[in-house]
C-alpha cells in the first residue's frame, strides 16, 4: 500500500477499477495517514472512521457491480463550513462546537452521489474569517513545509492536508482568497470557480455575494474531475447559475499556443516580496516556452479591492451571523436573564474576535446614516473593478500574477494586526469582488517553501484555466514535490 | 477615523454582543484601524457609477407558488439549547 497517498485521482480511479486496491483499503491507508501524522498539522476537526468505511464499502460494491463513476471510491476532506447530515459541522467556531447538521450541503451530497468518501471535516478560521487559520476555536493549523508557518486561511486545513497527502482532494471555500492563498502557502492547486457556478446551499454562508466553493487538489487534472461533480445548477440556492456544467476534464488536452495572457502590472507591484516575484517569472518562462504570448495588462483600480472588500464582506457578514442567536441551534448562554442578555452572551462567548470585529464592521457600515458612505460607495467601487477585469478581457484570453505576495509566514506573525492581516489577500480579492473564476497552482519554492501563480479566467472561464494549468503541470514539477516527513 | 468608547458600545449593543467595558479601548482602536483602510476608498470618484447588485447581472428566479419543504422539525430541533412540545424556549418576554 505504500505510495497510494502520491497517486493522481485518475490513478486511483484506475486502481479501483482494476481491482488493483478497493476503496476500503484505500480510505483505510488515509485514515491511517490522518492518525499518523495529523497531531503535527491539526489540520482535521473531525475524522469520520466509521463513516467514511461505510461509504467506502458502498464505493465498492458499485465498483464491483460496474455502476461506479471515476469519483466513486476516491476519499476526501470537507472544509468544515459544509453542512453534514449527522457530523458535527463547526465551522471552526466554539458557537457551533455542539452543532450535528440535519442536512447535507448540495457539494457534500452531489460528491457522496459521486461516490466520494468523506475522511473527516477540515480545520479552518472561524466562519472563514483569516487568511492565517489562526482564528479557529479548534488551534491554528501548522504548515506541512515549515510546521512553524501558517498554512494560509481560511481553507488552511484542506490545503495543509492535502499539501501532506491526508488526502487525495478536500474542498474549500473562497470569499476573499481562501482557496488561493492557502494554495500557495502549501504548493497545492486549488480553484474559486466563477460566483453561482457551484451550490452555495448548506454551505455556512460569511459573505454570500462573495462565497463560493471549489476543489483543492494537487493537480489542475485532479481539480477537473472534482469540479466536474462539484458543480451545477441548484433550485435550493438562488444564486446558481442555470447553465450546463462543462466536460473540464475534456479540457485539458486542449492546444494552447497562442493564447493571450495579460500579465497584471499591479500584481508585481513593490509589495510583492522580490523571490516571490522571480518564482512567478520562472513559471512565465515555461508558459512561453508553450507558446503562450505573455503581455502587460492594467488593472488600475485594484488598490482599491481590499478597502471595498472590507465593507461588503464584513456587512453581508453581519447580516449572515444574525442567524446565530443561541435560540435554534448553536452555543447557548448559562442562565440568561432576558432575551437580550440571552442574545448579548450567547454571542459573546460563541464567536471569538475576528468573528466580532467583522460583525461590528458591518454593523456600523449598514447602520443609520452610514449606508450610502460604506456599502454603496463599496458596490459602486465593486463595480469600477469588474470594470477593470471587462477591459482587460477585451485584450487577452486569462490574466496572471501571484497567489499571494509573500510566501508563508510565520505563526503569530500578523496575528494582532487585522489590516496587516488583511492585506495578505491584495492579490485575490479583487476577483472575488468582480465573480471571477481564478486559480493557484505551485509555482518554484523560495528558500524551501512553495509559492502559487495565480490564474484568472473570464466568466465561467474555468475549463481554460484548468487547461493552461494543466499544461504547464505538464512540463513542470513543481506540484509534484511535496514537504519532507509525511 | 475617529471612533469614540460610547460609538463601540452603541454599535456592540445594535450587533447583539456583549462587551466588557475593559474591552473598548482595543476594540475602538482595532476598528479605527479597519475603518482607516476602508476609508482609502473615498480617493475614488464613483459618483457616475451604477452600485453593483450581482457579478453576473442576475434576476430572480420566480418558482411557482407552492409547498416543497418537508416537515422536519424534530429534526431540527434536535439541534436547538432548549425546546419544549415542538417549541423553542427562550426567557420570559412579556412580564
Amino acid at each position: 500500500m505504500d505510495g497510494w497517498h502520491l497517486k493522481s485521482i485518475a490513478e486511483l480511479s484506475a486502481g479501483l477499477a482494476r481491482g488493483d486496491f478497493s476503496s476500503v483499503e484505500l480510505t483505510r491507508h488515509f485514515l491511517d495517514r490522518i492518525r499518523r501524522h495529523d497531531g503535527r498539522l491539526n489540520a482535521v476537526i473531525t475524522v469520520c472512521d466509521k463513516e467514511a468505511l461505510l461509504q467506502a464499502g458502498a464505493a465498492d460494491e458499485r465498483i464491483q457491480k460496474g455502476e461506479a463513476g471515476p469519483l466513486t471510491g476516491i476519499p476526501l476532506l470537507h472544509k468544515d463550513i459544509f453542512c453534514t447530515q449527522g457530523v458535527k459541522t463547526s465551522c471552526g467556531s466554539f458557537m457551533l462546537d455542539n452543532f450535528v447538521s440535519p442536512y447535507d450541503a448540495t457539494v457534500v451530497s452531489r460528491l457522496a452521489d459521486a461516490g466520494m468518501v468523506m475522511l473527516g471535516k477540515a480545520n479552518m478560521d472561524e466562519f472563514a474569517m483569516g487568511s492565517s487559520n489562526e482564528t479557529s476555536h479548534y488551534g491554528p493549523v501548522k504548515n506541512p513545509w515549515d510546521l512553524n508557518r501558517v498554512p494560509g486561511g481560511s481553507s488552511g486545513g484542506s490545503a495543509a492536508a492535502v499539501a501532506a497527502r491526508l488526502a487525495p482532494a478536500a474542498t474549500g471555500t473562497d470569499t476573499g482568497g481562501s482557496i488561493r492563498q492557502p494554495a500557495a502557502f502549501c504548493g497545492i492547486t486549488g480553484l474559486k470557480p466563477t460566483y453561482g457556478r457551484v451550490s452555495r446551499w448548506g454551505m455556512i454562508a460569511f459573505a454570500s455575494s462573495l462565497d463560493q466553493a471549489g476543489p483543492m487538489a494537487r493537480s489542475a487534472e485532479d481539480c477537473a474531475w472534482l469540479l466536474g461533480a462539484m458543480a451545477g445548477f441548484d433550485v435550493k440556492d438562488s444564486t446558481s447559475v442555470d447553465r450546463p456544467v462543462e466536460d473540464y476534464v475534456g479540457q485539458l488536452e486542449g492546444a494552447i499556443r497562442g493564447l493571450k495572457i495579460g500579465v497584471v502590472k499591479e500584481f508585481f507591484d513593490s509589495g510583492l516580496d522580490s523571490a516571490v516575484g522571480d518564482a512567478m517569472s520562472q513559471a512565465m518562462t515555461e508558459l512561453e516556452k508553450l507558446g503562450v504570448e505573455l503581455v502587460e495588462v492594467s488593472l488600475p483600480h485594484s488598490k482599491y479591492s481590499v478597502p471595498a472588500y472590507y465593507v461588503v464582506a464584513p456587512a453581508e457578514c453581519s447580516s449572515n451571523l444574525a442567524r446565530f442567536d443561541g435560540v435554534r441551534f448553536g452555543h447557548r448562554c448559562q442562565d440568561p436573564r432576558d432575551l437580550e442578555d440571552l442574545y448579548k452572551r450567547s454571542r459573546a462567548e460563541g464567536f471569538g474576535a475576528e468573528v466580532k470585529r467583522r460583525i461590528m464592521i458591518g454593523t456600523y457600515a449598514l447602520s443609520a446614516g452610514y449606508y450610502d458612505a460604506y456599502y454603496l460607495k463599496a458596490q459602486q467601487v465593486r463595480q469600477v473593478i469588474a470594470d477593470d477585469f471587462r477591459r482587460a478581457f477585451e485584450q487577452v484570453d486569462l490574466l496572471l500574477g501571484p497567489a499571494s505576495p509573500e510566501v508563508a509566514f510565520e505563526l503569530g506573525a500578523k496575528a494582532t494586526d487585522p489590516v496587516s492581516m488583511y492585506l495578505s489577500d491584495i492579490y485575490t480579492i479583487a476577483v472575488n469582488l468582480a465573480g471571477l473564476p481564478a486559480l493557484s497552482m505551485p509555482a518554484p519554492e523560495v528558500n524551501g517553501l512553495p509559492t502559487g501563480l495565480q490564474l484568472i479566467g473570464n466568466y465561467f472561464e474555468e475549463g481554460r484555466l484548468l487547461n493552461v494549468a494543466h499544461q504547464l503541470q505538464r512540463v513542470t514539477d513543481w506540484h509534484m514535490r511535496m514537504p519532507e516527513g509525511f | 477615523m475617529t471612533l469614540e468608547r460610547d460609538d463601540v458600545a452603541k454599535i456592540a449593543h445594535l450587533a447583539r454582543l456583549a462587551v466588557a467595558p475593559e474591552e473598548l479601548d482595543s476594540l475602538r482602536r482595532e476598528l479605527a484601524g479597519i475603518l482607516d483602510l476602508v476609508e482609502q476608498m473615498e480617493t475614488l470618484d464613483t459618483r457616475h457609477i451604477t452600485p453593483m447588485a450581482h457579478p453576473l447581472d442576475m434576476a430572480q428566479r420566480l418558482r411557482p407558488d407552492v409547498v416543497t419543504e418537508e416537515n422536519r422539525r424534530e429534526a431540527y430541533q434536535a439541534v436547538a439549547p432548549l425546546v419544549e412540545k415542538g417549541l423553542y424556549l427562550v426567557p420570559r418576554v412579556i412580564e
